[in-house]
């Protein structure tokens, strides 16, 4: 066994960009994210894997970077907030989420997105209550939920039209 | 968090030589919530990740295997699993939140811990923590406490829902440790906390969880998994039942029927099925069984409501399995 109690190789790819970092074992995602890479837009707030603002993509899926020790995800490629959108374009879930009043004070904001971003590939956006119960894992105190519900439905109307015209 | 050495063996015979004061890690959506809250303290933490325990595959026998490193998400969508065992699908789906889903193994399921209050505090006193503290959860605040299989030692919940679905699936765990490869029926698998309520499992150190069996069994349509709780999602169970019963011309062939949140280990009783077996449902019959599934309970000081609710529980899961229209975990509202 190799012991990497000191710190330990940690190879990861944010955004596109590759990360080399040694790393002490105890490190958790979010921390190298926010602590040592200065992508503060990844949030942490209960550190505990309840409140969903620390969503973050690894591999594609939404998980709780609070909850993942960064050494224990060799080679993974991790999607944060900052990775959405490009200079001058909002990523379509980052502009649904102005146009339709979705945060007040914004701190579960980043989570919230990451998170119905995967929600969308995953597709569980048939209704209401369908998007509601899979957003079930990101908390939102200031309680803007039915704006959030709405800007989903929004981007899952766009892409559906967006589907039709192609299809025309 | 503490700081630990941290390891990642590729063998199976490299990981079951674990050092004193470690712990295995797979997903870790419990383990490193637990390190962060210093309940646990491990001095080196084995990672699983990179084992071959990653498959779901078809028994020659008929059945599944479900490897222990197959996250809970995609063990639910499984085409296999939601074709299947709709009733294990639909007992995860009932746990956790969608982030958690997609990181909790099922191996590590079933080695999660309580989420007993007073376990999760090291000020407060008690034996599945620290042996021999005493139990703070005993005359506490504890409504969400169990009311079976507890001990003076320990009343604290069992806190999975899938084990739920997997008791009543007659489930098997496969093992691998230091004396070579072993099974133990999932209803075996917990202990009772007894005088011993550190050790949750039948584990011995070294051993590994690596997969999970699915007898071939067939309920049809006639299952539910049903879950009551404080909120509608993202909550631990107050009382769920997970039921299958094989239905033939009205009559109750062969049942299946465990319960969840009010054990300390995943409860069921034999007999209770032995109860349905060759009757016609009826709301009477459901009656006495849950009479039999409760047989036993003992109340603390918040929890009573539980032995109240319970018996509605198993009735209303019972008329559903029967009916043949399994609970959503979508839709909420009870039917």
């Amino acid at each position: 066994m190799t012991d990497l109690s000191v710190a330990s190789p940690c190879r990861l790819k944010i955004n596109g960009k590759s990360h080399t970092a040694d790393l002490p074992p105890c490190v958790t995602l979010l921390d190298l994210l926010r602590e040592r890479l200065d992508l503060t837009g990844t949030k942490k707030g209960c550190d505990h894997g309840q409140c969903g603002a620390c969503t973050v993509l690894v591999n594609g899926k939404r998980v709780k970077s609070c909850l993942i020790l960064a050494v224990s995800i060799p080679d993974a490629e991790i999607t944060t907030i900052e990775g959405l959108g490009s200079d001058g374009h909002l990523h379509p879930m980052q502009q649904a989420f102005i146009d339709r009043d979705a945060f007040q004070c914004g701190y579960c904001t980043p989570g919230q997105i990451m998170s119905a971003v995967a929600l969308l590939e995953e597709g569980h956006v048939r209704t209401r209550e369908e998007i509601r119960e899979f957003m079930s894992g990101n908390l939102c105190r200031c309680g803007a939920y039915n704006g959030i519900i709405d800007a989903i439905e929004q981007v899952v109307s766009q892409q559906l039209q967006n589907r039709a015209g192609e299809a025309a | 968090m503490r700081h630990f050495s941290y390891s990642r063996p590729e063998t199976f015979e490299n990981a079951s030589h674990i050092p004193d004061h470690a712990r295995y890690l797979a997903g870790g959506t419990n383990l490193i919530d637990l390190m962060k809250s210093d309940v646990e303290r491990p001095e080196h933490v084995v990672d699983l990740n990179a084992l071959p325990m990653s498959q779901i595959e078809e028994r020659p026998a008929g059945g599944l295997r479900i490897g222990a490193l197959v996250t809970n998400a995609d063990t639910a969508a499984h085409p296999l699993v939601t074709e299947r065992y709709p009733l294990l699908a639909s007992a995860i789906l009932a746990g956790a939140s969608p982030q958690i889903r997609n990181r909790a193994t099922n191996g590590g399921n079933l080695n999660q811990r309580t989420r007993c209050h007073y376990f999760y505090d090291p000020d407060m006193a008690c034996n599945k923590r620290s042996p021999g503290t005493g139990c703070s959860a005993k005359g506490g605040r504890n409504r969400i406490m169990a009311i079976l299989g507890t001990s003076d030692a320990c009343i604290a919940t069992f806190p999975s829902d899938m084990c739920v679905a997997l008791a009543a699936l007659n489930a098997t765990v496969n093992l691998i440790g230091p004396e070579g490869e072993r099974a133990v029926a999932l209803r075996d698998y917990h202990r009772l906390p007894e005088d011993t309520p550190w050790q949750d499992n039948v584990l011995r150190k070294g051993e590994i969880v690596t997969s999970i069996d699915l007898p071939p069994i067939s309920f049809g349509k006639n299952h539910t998994y049903l879950k009551v709780r404080d909120r509608l999602s993202f909550a631990f169970a107050i009382v769920s039942v997970a039921v299958g019963l094989q239905v033939e011309n009205n009559t109750i062939r062969k049942a299946s029927i465990a319960m969840g949140g009010v054990g300390t280990k995943p409860w069921c009783v034999p007999e209770a099925e032995t109860l349905l077996e060759g009757k016609v449902p009826s709301p009477s019959l459901f009656r006495d069984v849950a009479e039999c599934l409760l047989q036993g309970a003992v109340t603390d000081r918040d929890n009573a409501a539980k032995l109240k609710l319970a018996p509605r529980v198993i009735i209303r899961a019972l008329l559903q399995a029967a009916a043949g229209t399994p609970q959503s975990q979508t839709y909420k509202s009870i039917s």
